[in-house]
């Protein structure tokens, strides 16, 4: 009896969460305001009335925020401002957690169709591969690419979005295998429909959504490894500003001057933050849609 | 057994395929290494007597097959920087990232069991949604960045331990341990997350089960209830993720042995990958791999050591 009780109580304290956590409160909105924010800046930094990010100005050098006239945000040890170099240091982290999240959503989607869908040997060779991605530490492929080819923002999002197949081929073959045998796909094949047609008709469409909302997560962690490259200055070549290589520069005077490396962790940390935010809590909604829909 | 059987030859093929590849990333590196060893003063001949000694003129596949059959039987090769063994190189830096990435899961564990156990026995309390909202700001802290500020509050605001530098245990357990807190906790402090939420989900599930309520029942206290009969069902996921987390400590130690400068297999790698030691490379590359394969397998033997069901189930399958 004790146990039917809790177990009632249970059952409806996870509905009263799943309820909770579909709502969008706050938790939704201030992040999903900020990405939209950081994202406007970095889209219109040209247009924006900001201090050009390469020039130096030696009446203020490493002056903390609020001090020195015309940088809000401070100067960095060279005089540049960092209110601007942040701006222009977000288009990187951006282009990079976006292109790279899409490379690996795209072909690691088509992945794990194909290895949820066929299971058998095409299933086996599939997961052979991603386990040997997997066993390769991420980082040393990265520092090879961009020692490689050099560090830019096209060699950096192609190795990433390489990197990131695996994990989006996971996902989608997971996600593919709950439907698989389904009636409907049941029924389309005794309707004689081609196995192309039940993958990209029929399956995909059920799987798009969780993928892309785990898309969003991958975003973060994407800007984060960027964020690990430029810090040991293998993204982005010098004079352009990246998050991570600020906050490597402000290391060597962390003691004097901390803001150099604070400013920008401080808004890469919020960027990351609310990526994940934005996308545990679209994740969670859309799993709470898939139940109520069965 | 069938089971373990068929997952080590998994992990065989998974083995032999990383060797292959990044031996074949590693010679796409630019710039003759011939030209490297020889120095710039050297003629054409020099350079050619180099090639030839080393056997960089000869296909890439014989090549691969002949440093397979080394690593196989002990002979890594040697640094073409330094002239050191390539093995040696990597055996006397092990045990400072051995050191390094145990103490991280250690103190990762000894934040999340509590975390993660009080937050199952208490779903959806204010305490538990504290651990949860925590949880996302310490996992959106990236571990470079968690380090520089470790080491502008503890190193030099509050300048309590040392901020770089390695001393071997042979100078006293204390001076050795206290170089390794920052580093150590800089992973920690993400890494706990993870684990805290992947356990608390499996808690609740295990908290429910009909024997649990018996156990209650009969009385038992809910210390013992916890640690007896729910911690070994609801460790599961738990032990899967601290394998896995390896793999990304293992990546990540390359930046964090740079930035507090710890000897480690991490630091000899991002060094040999600027300065092209493409032989050293591959051996941590190798011994990196080999290491995360082996804890996998070890991983995949705890999963039969605790739960007898995976061990027929799984065969049968």
């Amino acid at each position: 009896m004790a146990s039917a009780t809790t177990q009632e109580q249970e059952n409806r304290a996870a509905q009263e969460t799943a309820r909770r956590r579909a709502r969008y409160g706050l938790f939704f909105w201030l992040p999903a305001a900020w990405l939209a924010f950081i994202v406007f800046c970095a889209v219109f930094a040209d247009i924006l009335p900001l201090q050009p990010n390469e020039e130096m100005d030696f009446t203020a050098l490493a002056a903390p925020p609020w001090e020195a006239e015309g940088h809000p945000l401070g100067t960095d040890a060279q005089g540049r401002d960092v209110l601007s170099r942040i701006i222009f240091g977000a288009r990187v982290s951006l282009t990079v957690g976006v292109t790279a999240t899409a490379i690996g959503m795209t072909f690691g989607l088509m992945i794990g169709l194909l290895a949820g869908y066929y299971r058998g040997w095409i299933e086996t060779g599939i997961t052979l591969g991603l386990d040997t991605l997997l066993a390769i530490p991420g980082l040393v492929v990265l520092l090879l690419a961009s020692v490689i080819f050099g560090g830019s923002l096209t060699v950096v999002s192609l190795s990433l979005g390489f990197l990131l197949i695996p994990a989006f081929a996971r996902v989608s073959r997971a996600n593919t295998l709950n439907f698989a045998q389904r009636e409907f796909i049941v029924a389309a094949k005794a309707m004689g429909a081609r196995d192309l047609r039940i993958i990209v008709l029929e399956i995909l469409p059920n799987v798009v959504l969780p993928v892309a909302a785990y898309g969003l997560v991958v975003v973060a962690f994407a800007i984060v490894i960027e964020g690990a490259l430029s810090f040991l200055g293998l993204s982005v070549p010098s004079p352009t500003p990246s998050w991570g290589g600020m906050i490597a520069e402000g290391r060597e005077t962390l003691g004097e001057t901390p803001h150099i490396s604070f400013v920008p962790a401080t808004v890469m940390f919020l960027t990351v933050l609310s990526f994940n935010l934005v996308g545990d809590t679209l994740r969670s909604r859309l799993a709470g849609l898939r139940e109520s829909a069965l | 057994m069938r089971y373990l059987a068929a997952r080590f030859v998994h992990l065989l093929a998974v083995l032999l395929a990383v060797t292959f590849v990044t031996f074949m990333l590693v010679n796409v590196l630019p710039g003759d290494i011939a030209y490297d060893i020889a120095g710039l003063d050297s003629s054409e001949e020099e350079v050619e007597a180099i090639r030839q000694e080393i056997g960089l003129n000869r296909p890439a596949l014989v090549r691969y097959a002949e440093w397979l059959g080394g690593i196989l039987t002990g002979d890594w090769g040697h640094s073409f920087r330094t002239g050191e063994l390539v093995l040696d190189a990597i055996m006397t830096r092990f045990p400072v990232s051995l050191e390094l990435v145990l103490l991280a899961q250690v103190m990762a564990l000894l934040l999340a069991l509590p975390l993660g156990i009080i937050s199952a026995l208490r779903s959806n309390s204010r305490f538990d949604r504290i651990v949860t909202v925590g949880g996302f700001f310490c996992l959106s802290v990236p571990n470079f960045m968690m380090a520089i500020i470790l080491i502008y509050v503890f190193g030099l605001w509050l300048d309590w331990l040392p901020v770089t530098g390695y001393e071997p245990i042979s100078e006293g357990l204390w001076i050795n341990l206290r170089n390794f807190i920052l580093p150590s906790l800089s992973f920690a402090l993400a890494e706990w997350t993870l684990l805290a939420r992947v356990l608390r989900s499996d808690m609740i599930g295990v908290l429910q089960e009909d024997y649990i309520s018996m156990a209650r029942a009969k009385g038992m206290p809910v210390g013992r209830i916890l640690w007896v009969h729910a911690m070994r069902p609801a460790s599961f996921s738990l032990i899967t993720l601290l394998g896995l987390q390896v793999g990304a400590l293992i990546g990540g130690s390359i930046i964090i042995e740079s930035i507090f400068a710890l000897p480690g297999v991490g630091r000899l790698l991002i060094g040999s990958i600027f300065a092209r030691d493409f032989m050293v490379i591959q051996g941590c590359v190798t011994f990196i791999a080999v290491a995360y394969v082996v804890i996998n397998f070890g991983v995949d033997i705890c999963y039969a050591l605790l739960d007898p069901r995976v061990r027929s189930a799984k065969s049968h399958g």
